[in-house]
């Protein structure tokens, strides 16, 4: 396949999802429930994309996303939520008021998240990161949990367990969709970049990285503090589409949603962890009439109920795993070379199909 | 010793734990040389490499090189000033390509590489052909000729080898040895650790051998090659 041609191919996918956005975005197609799915993905795809950059290129097993996230989401509640609702919202206790001062756009909002959390990544990075394997798995969950119980107790700064609603939403879906577009072309720039093959040298074999003169303790702070720093965006844009947030939704199980993105589409492949992001989401919530309870001929079946959703996405999680134990796409990138091949393929096989069957 | 040492070990330990791996040896590596430390396994050879590029820590001594300290530098201030490690089992990066691997050796550097790619495939034609494949995919003389080169592409003063025929078939051990040289008569200094040390005597021009933690032994590579003791400890007593 010529250079010319794959071009071609990728300005046609790129113009396609665009005018789909925008016919999405007009309710020409779709309804509500749609869009929301759909921007759900595309922020899950930032997040899931900056926790493959830590997990799967640089091969730090880190499972601190929640709290990261936590920190983006609160950051665009506090920072944006109308000055006029404030009492209101803050009603046990109120706001501390040089906060409540600080009105920020919905951009500088997110933008101090993503600084916070990358602070915040450093600060602990630098005695977290010498682990290794499951320590530091364990010392990045606890943290995460860490974030989330000082966030339910400072009353006055996030509102506790009470959390904060009346976010302005996202009235766009060019909002979630162009984020997504930016951070993961500026992730998947680091990762072409000397650095990012620092980082796969650091996965690969962290002594002989080493031998070759890559520092490991600033490169692997660099790539978490990155990560960190996209996930709080994410965060953000997250507390915005839902209009609120409460600490009870970072809990760990949290991340475990981005793991399984980033297992499923191929630990150190981003093509691979965004479109398994969009097949999570879409599919967790295709799967919803699992728990809608079911009645065949009058007989109502007992095993529909609100969490078989849940089991059957468990049991197909699993066939997955033993199938495809790499992931969709491994640690490779979706190139149209590779469509070219298979289509090829196939089409081979096919005919080798027809001619046995004529032969016969 | 004399100052055209362009690395000069004095009084070196290394220590793991309460263990002495490495008990105040002293030796120099003369620029333009190739020099050989051999003996057997937990002799503290690798120890001494990994001492000098910064792995481990020195427990006590002196690290020189063209005159400045290194013991207590990072590894990545090591390299920049010009040794590379080719380490201990070849330890490629095996999902990364052949081009990518050598890339890396060259991170410390910020100009261009081009003519330094050109120069590695140039010693080994092998790599050139194959350098898009995954270097996990490639045979064990491969990996060892990409650890090589990927060490060379730092544009070292000093190479470090640690065993760098180690699993690998006398016919491509062979070819490994001459490629050191090869790389040595360009102006290389090499300092090599090795088990066959047949091979590795006949390639130096200077040579140590070790035994638990100190030098027991020195002379150039023909001496010890001729020495009794060493025929009978390393070479098999009944060979020539």
């Amino acid at each position: 396949m010529s250079k010319k041609t794959k071009n071609i191919c990728t300005a046609i996918t790129v113009l396609l999802a665009v005018v789909l956005i925008a016919l999405f975005d007009n309710d020409v197609i779709g309804n509500a429930y749609v869009k929301r799915v759909l921007n759900l993905a595309a922020i899950y795809a930032i997040i899931s994309v900056s926790m493959n950059l830590v997990n799967g290129f640089t091969g730090l097993f880190s499972l601190g996303q929640a709290g990261f996230m936590a920190i983006g989401a609160f950051s665009v509640a506090i920072f944006t939520v109308p000055a006029e609702y404030i009492n209101s919202i803050f009603y046990l206790e109120p706001m501390a008021p040089w906060l409540a001062a600080i009105r920020l756009p919905f951009v500088a909002a997110l933008l101090v998240g993503g600084l916070i959390a990358a602070g915040l990544s450093l600060l602990i990075g630098y005695p977290v990161l010498r682990l290794k394997s499951d320590y530091l798995a364990i010392a990045t969950l606890g943290f995460s949990e860490i974030i989330r119980i000082v966030f339910t107790q400072m009353q006055t700064i996030t509102n506790g367990a009470l959390g904060i609603n009346r976010i302005p939403g996202i009235t766009t879906m060019w909002v979630p969709f162009g984020a997504a577009a930016v951070c993961i072309g500026i992730m998947v720039l680091l990762i072409h970049s000397s650095y990012g093959r620092a980082f796969q040298a650091i996965r690969e074999d962290d002594i002989a990285a080493e031998a070759m003169g890559i520092n490991l303790s600033a490169h692997k702070n660099l790539a978490f503090a990155v990560s960190s720093f996209f996930t709080a965006i994410g965060g953000g844009l997250y507390a915005a589409l839902l209009t609120s947030v409460d600490p009870k939704q970072f809990y760990f199980t949290m991340t475990y949603n981005f793991l399984l993105i980033i297992v499923l589409g191929g630990m150190g492949s981003v093509t691979g962890t965004v479109i398994a992001s969009f097949i999570i989401t879409g599919g967790l919530e295709w799967l919803r009439f699992f728990d809608e309870p079911l009645t065949i001929m009058g007989v109502s079946i007992p095993l529909f109920r609100s969490g078989l959703r849940m089991v059957v996405f468990s049991v197909l999680l699993m066939l997955l795993v033993l199938f495809y134990s790499r992931g969709l796409m491994g640690q490779k990138e979706f190139s149209w070379d590779g469509i070219y091949a298979r289509c090829k393929k196939i089409k081979t096989n096919l005919a080798g199909l027809s001619k046995k069957k004529g032969g016969a | 010793m004399s100052s055209e040492n362009i690395l000069e070990i004095s009084g070196l330990s290394v220590s793991y734990g309460g263990i002495r791996a490495v008990k105040e040896i002293s030796f120099g590596v003369p620029k333009g040389k190739v020099v050989t430390l051999i003996g057997a396994n937990g002799a503290g050879k690798s120890s001494t490499l990994r001492a000098i590029v910064g792995l481990e820590k020195p427990a006590g001594g002196s690290i020189l090189f063209n005159g400045a300290e290194l013991s207590g530098l990072s590894t990545d201030a090591i390299v920049e000033k010009g040794i590379t490690l080719v380490p201990e089992g070849r330890r490629v990066f095996p999902n990364l390509s052949v081009l990518e691997n050598l890339k890396i050796g060259a991170y410390m550097r910020k100009d261009d590489l081009t003519a330094d790619i050109a120069w590695v495939y140039g010693l080994f034609p092998r790599l050139k052909e194959r350098s898009w494949q995954k270097a996990g995919t490639l045979s064990g003389g491969e990996q060892q000729m990409l650890a090589i080169g990927r060490a060379l592409m730092s544009k070292p003063a000093v190479i470090m080898m640690d065993e760098p025929s180690l699993g690998l078939a006398p016919i491509i051990v062979q070819g490994v040895f001459d490629i050191i040289r090869e790389i040595n008569r360009q102006g290389v200094t090499i300092l090599l650790v090795e088990q066959n040390a047949n091979m590795a005597l006949k390639a130096a021009d200077l040579a140590c051998v070790m035994e638990t933690g100190t030098i027991t032994m020195r002379g150039t590579g023909a001496e010890l090659l001729e020495n009794d003791e060493i025929r009978a400890a390393y070479l098999g007593k009944t060979k020539k």
